[in-house]
């Protein structure tokens, strides 16, 4: 009964983690599995979601074994 | 259509020819297609006033793959295209190494160039690669794509 969180490129080292687990009753949405895997700190501006590896908004609900990623704006190409 | 992420450097115009050619030994696109537009974005080294000496790329194993695939599928769609091809690197790449790659094919021009040109454009806004770049002074990420 999981969710889980990954962190990419200048999020991850700011926050100096790659990726945690959280149990899935404690968090409701996107926003909330920001705030309890980062313990609250705000969230930077530029900041991308994806819920299973598609892009969401910050009130996009999660349940069990789904897999929630912030990262920056891309820089691909 | 084709979408793959490569760890090593690799050569776009023999890729290009190499997948043009299977194409046509398939049979399938054979005097089907008029028109090939190649787009091949290769590392500066040079950004925003610095030389830059080397590059890492980094991107999201999984969600990168599915999102160029679904732009593929939509280009396909909407330009009638007869086939794409999108090669990206990843991990440490060197100035002049090739970066990019945006190959479609159609049966007449204007398709394959605007095709391409969109492709290129939800890449570079959408799919989830970061650059992280070394200087003489240090490294640095790259905050925002340039606009054009």
């Amino acid at each position: 009964m999981t969710i889980s969180i990954k962190f990419f490129a200048s999020l991850r080292e700011q926050l100096g983690r790659e990726d945690c687990e959280l149990e899935a009753d404690s968090v409701q949405t996107v926003a909330e599995a920001w705030a309890r895997a980062t313990d609250n700190a705000a969230m930077p501006g530029n900041t991308l979601m994806a819920l299973n590896m598609e892009y969401v908004d910050a009130d996009t609900p999660v349940s069990d074994g789904d897999e929630v990623a912030f990262f920056p704006s891309v820089t691909g190409g | 259509m084709k979408v793959e992420i490569l760890e090593t450097d690799f050569e776009p115009f023999a890729e290009v020819s190499r997948y043009q050619n299977a194409m046509q030994a398939a049979g399938s696109a054979a005097g089907k297609f008029g028109a090939a537009a190649v787009f091949v974005g290769s590392m500066r080294d040079f950004n925003e006033g610095d030389t830059v000496e080397q590059m890492w790329l980094e991107h999201y194993p999984g969600m990168t793959e599915k999102y160029l695939q679904k732009i593929s599928r939509e280009a396909i769609e909407r330009w009638d295209l007869l086939d794409s091809l999108i090669l990206h690197r990843v991990g440490q790449i060197h100035p002049a190494d090739a970066i990019v790659l945006v190959a479609v094919w159609s049966a007449h021009r204007a398709a394959a160039f605007e095709a391409s040109r969109w492709l290129m454009e939800e890449l570079k806004s959408r799919a989830p690669f970061w650059k992280k770049e070394a200087l003489a002074e240090g490294e640095r990420w790259v905050e925002k794509n340039t606009s054009g």
